[in-house]
């Protein structure tokens, strides 16, 4: 309703997309799985209604000047189903999701707002057993939650809940960390095993028992990246490789920084049980999401100090090289496979669907 | 993982490659037939490892790739319907029909699941008695069982509401007809360990007579299928052509008996579409007189969908390993996973799909070395 109490007239028909999204007149669920349908939607709707200099960067989260001091912010929202999920809830999620947001540029996170969006019907046992997982992960990360919203829709319309949390944080004089940064001779860090949110969520979904339970690895970032920035104030990319896996946060900084990656497969470390559900429904852990895993690109002389400083840190202690940065293929990942040919990694497309046979 | 590593071992695996390297003179083309050897093959890198005159032919064996655009437009007018649940492995999902995909039909609304097993449809059937169920039946003598299985145990059930359609096809058909084609190039097969492991594989020794070409039933870890190239290679240089087992941990001669004894009670052989190849008589299977009351093309009367293929894409050509994926003239212009024109670039088993995913859309030595 406007303010004179008529309804609005949105002209629907006279919205022209910007640069035309040729394949889906409707947004499918692939828009949202982190791969190149999302970052066509970021690119041909949000960034030419939005378009300014901090947002154009695309980072996990934007950096501003404010006065002297440079500030990261970040925005997730979250809609995890189910709520409870093997190894944590989407309480948890949402504090990490922001917080290792904003570690990714190197910020100390600080602040964050929550904004709940709960359907009618959900038990007031279950907000409050999420919310109070929600302040245990806000401690733990050292942050705090400052402001929110709560808004309640009809039955049927939500998934029982959802969340949304932005964060906001400082980044320490010196650090430079961006997607675009990678350079030929740098190193390709993983500070533990890949796919297990992805998997631990899938077997609760679909109803998948495994002999080993697998469990998210949700955690806050930020103590490893204090932990590396200690040791080597040097680091050129982080990410922390959620929607679309290792796989897809690769070809991103790949293509941002135009260098190619070579990957050994043999080197990545995936736990036995994620290895096993990934090759029963034909996925690839290199795209499962994680939740407390990030990726470093550094100097190759600063690796060892790096390696020895994550793995001191409690959820660093599978830490391991992967991978280099090389300057012929810019913009492609390719691996080593484990018996020694070549395969190039592209960007996922939409939803990783599990094969037939 | 036990029984993966095994098969994946490089020290092996080297040994093998060294070996087929050794003993390959001539120039062969072998053409793996099962889409998950396709995968396996360039997941691996296998074929960035094998010597310059061996060359693998990608073959029909993905059953999501040749499933004819008509049966998907059935199931999407299926799927569409409102008192409809519509359950399918996942990636038929994202197959294309003449307009649309089953992703686009549950964007608008439609009721549609991915499920990893048919018997899950038949449990869903049995929960929602209100709903119409049906389950999209494709694939090869592989998941065949598992899908009359299905059938069986819905009409044991009494299941008024549970329908399949069903798209079945068969290997030796497809083999067959390449092989008869005039511009037939393949000088060995890989068969497909799985499909084997139902039906065994005395039905291949007919045609490895008939057609002069070494069949050797190969698995799918790397090891499996240097295993079954070089058995292939060998026969070739000998000049032998005889059906062999590099598979033997899984088939035997005789395959799966019980499990025959039900496709034969549940299916019966019908001639089939294959998309981007045309009909091959006897060549799938249809449910049987005694199951047909469970057959979804019937039930929803959707026989009056006739679509022609393509004619730009030549995923008929790929399919028949008469060209290679990236020979074609829309290989990642026009047709992208994202947009595929052909089968072959929808599903990660497809050819096509499985060259774009692995890169093999740009010259290998850029990604060599």
């Amino acid at each position: 309703m406007t303010m004179d109490g008529t309804t609005p007239v949105f002209d629907m028909d006279g919205w022209v997309c910007p640069l035309p999204l040729r394949d889906h007149p409707n947004i499918i669920l692939g828009h949202g799985g982190g791969g190149k349908l999302s970052s066509e939607l970021v690119e041909h709707v949000f960034l030419p209604a939005f378009h300014n200099d901090a947002l154009q960067h695309l980072g996990d989260s934007a950096v501003l000047r404010i006065g002297g001091q440079r500030l990261a912010m970040s925005t997730d929202s979250f809609v995890v189903r189910p709520l409870f999920f093997p190894g944590g809830s989407i309480g948890e999620l949402a504090i990490n999701g922001t917080v290792n947001d904003l570690a990714m540029s190197g910020a100390t996170p600080l602040y964050l707002s929550a904004g709940f969006i709960v359907e009618e019907g959900l038990p007031i046992v279950t907000l409050g057993v999420i919310v109070e997982r929600m302040a245990a992960a806000a401690r733990a990360a050292g942050v705090e939650l400052v402001t929110g919203d709560t808004k309640v829709v009809d039955r049927g319309h939500g998934d029982g809940l959802y969340i949304n949390t932005t964060g906001i944080g400082v980044i320490p004089a010196g650090a430079d960390i961006a997607p675009q940064n990678a350079r030929p001779g740098d190193v390709v860090i993983v500070s533990g095993s890949l796919g297990d949110h992805g998997m631990a969520v899938m077997s609760v979904r679909e109803g998948l028992a495994f002999e080993t339970q697998i469990v998210s690895d949700s955690a806050p970032l930020n103590g490893l990246v204090a932990a590396l920035l200690n040791v080597t104030p040097r680091i050129h990319v982080l990410r922390d490789p959620t929607r679309g896996g290792a796989a897809s946060s690769l070809n991103e900084i790949a293509k941002a920084s135009q260098i190619g990656i070579v990957l050994d497969e043999r080197a990545i470390p995936v736990r036995p049980a994620v290895r096993a559900a990934c090759e029963l429904l034909g996925m690839d852990p290199l795209y499962v999401a994680n939740e407390g895993k990030l990726i470093a690109i550094l100097p190759r002389e600063d690796a060892d100090a790096a390696l020895t400083a994550l793995r001191a840190h409690p959820l660093g202690t599978e830490a391991a090289i992967i991978g280099q940065v090389v300057e012929r293929h810019p913009g492609v990942v390719v691996a080593k496979t484990g018996i020694g040919g070549t395969r190039v990694v592209d960007m996922q497309i939409g939803e990783q669907l599990p094969r037939i046979c | 993982m036990k029984y993966l590593e095994e098969f994946r071992d490089p020290e092996l695996a080297k040994r093998l490659l060294d070996d087929i390297h050794a003993i390959a003179k001539g120039r062969w083309a072998l053409m793996e037939v099962c889409g998950g050897q396709t995968h396996s093959l360039i997941r691996n890198g296998i074929d960035t490892l094998l010597p310059d005159n061996i060359e693998l032919i990608h073959g029909p064996g993905c059953p999501v790739c040749v499933t004819p655009l008509e049966v998907i437009d059935k199931a999407l007018r299926i799927a569409a319907q409102p008192n409809v649940t519509f359950c399918s492995f996942g990636d038929m999902l994202r197959v294309p029909g003449s307009g649309e995909d089953l992703f686009t039909v549950k964007g608008g609304g439609g009721d549609v699941r991915v499920v990893y097993s048919p018997l899950d449809a038949v449990k869903i059937a049995r929960d929602n008695p209100t709903r119409e169920v049906v389950f999209f039946g494709i694939g090869f003598e592989t998941t065949a069982p598992a899908n009359a299985m299905a059938v069986v145990q819905a009409k044991r059930l009494g299941l008024k509401n549970f329908s399949m359609l069903v798209s079945h096809v068969l290997v030796p058909p497809a083999l067959e007809a390449i092989m008869r084609s005039p511009h037939a190039r393949v000088d060995g097969f890989l068969a497909a360990g799985h499909v084997c492991s139902v039906m065994g594989y005395w039905q291949y020794e007919p045609l490895a007579e008939r057609f002069r070409v070494p069949i050797v039933v190969t698995g799918f870890e790397p090891l499996d299928l240097l295993q079954g190239i070089r058995m292939v290679v060998r026969q070739l240089e000998e000049g032998r052509f005889e059906v062999e087992n590099a598979y033997a941990r899984a088939v035997t001669r005789e395959g799966n008996v019980p499990a025959q004894m039900l496709l034969s009670e549940v299916f019966e052989v019908t001639a089939r579409k294959w998309r981007g190849i045309g009909e091959i008589p006897a060549s799938g299977w249809g449910l049987s007189p005694a199951y047909r009351e469970f057959d979804a093309a019937i039930r929803f009367d959707v026989s009056d969908i006739n679509t022609v293929e393509s004619a730009i894409c030549r995923s008929g050509d790929v399919l028949q390993g008469l060209i290679k994926p990236n020979e074609c003239p829309a290989f990642g212009k026009e047709c992208t996973p994202r947009k595929p024109l052909g089968a072959t670039m929808v599903s990660s088993e497809g050819a096509c799909a499985a060259y774009y995913q692995y890169g093999r859309f740009m010259p290998l030595e850029r990604i060599k070395g």
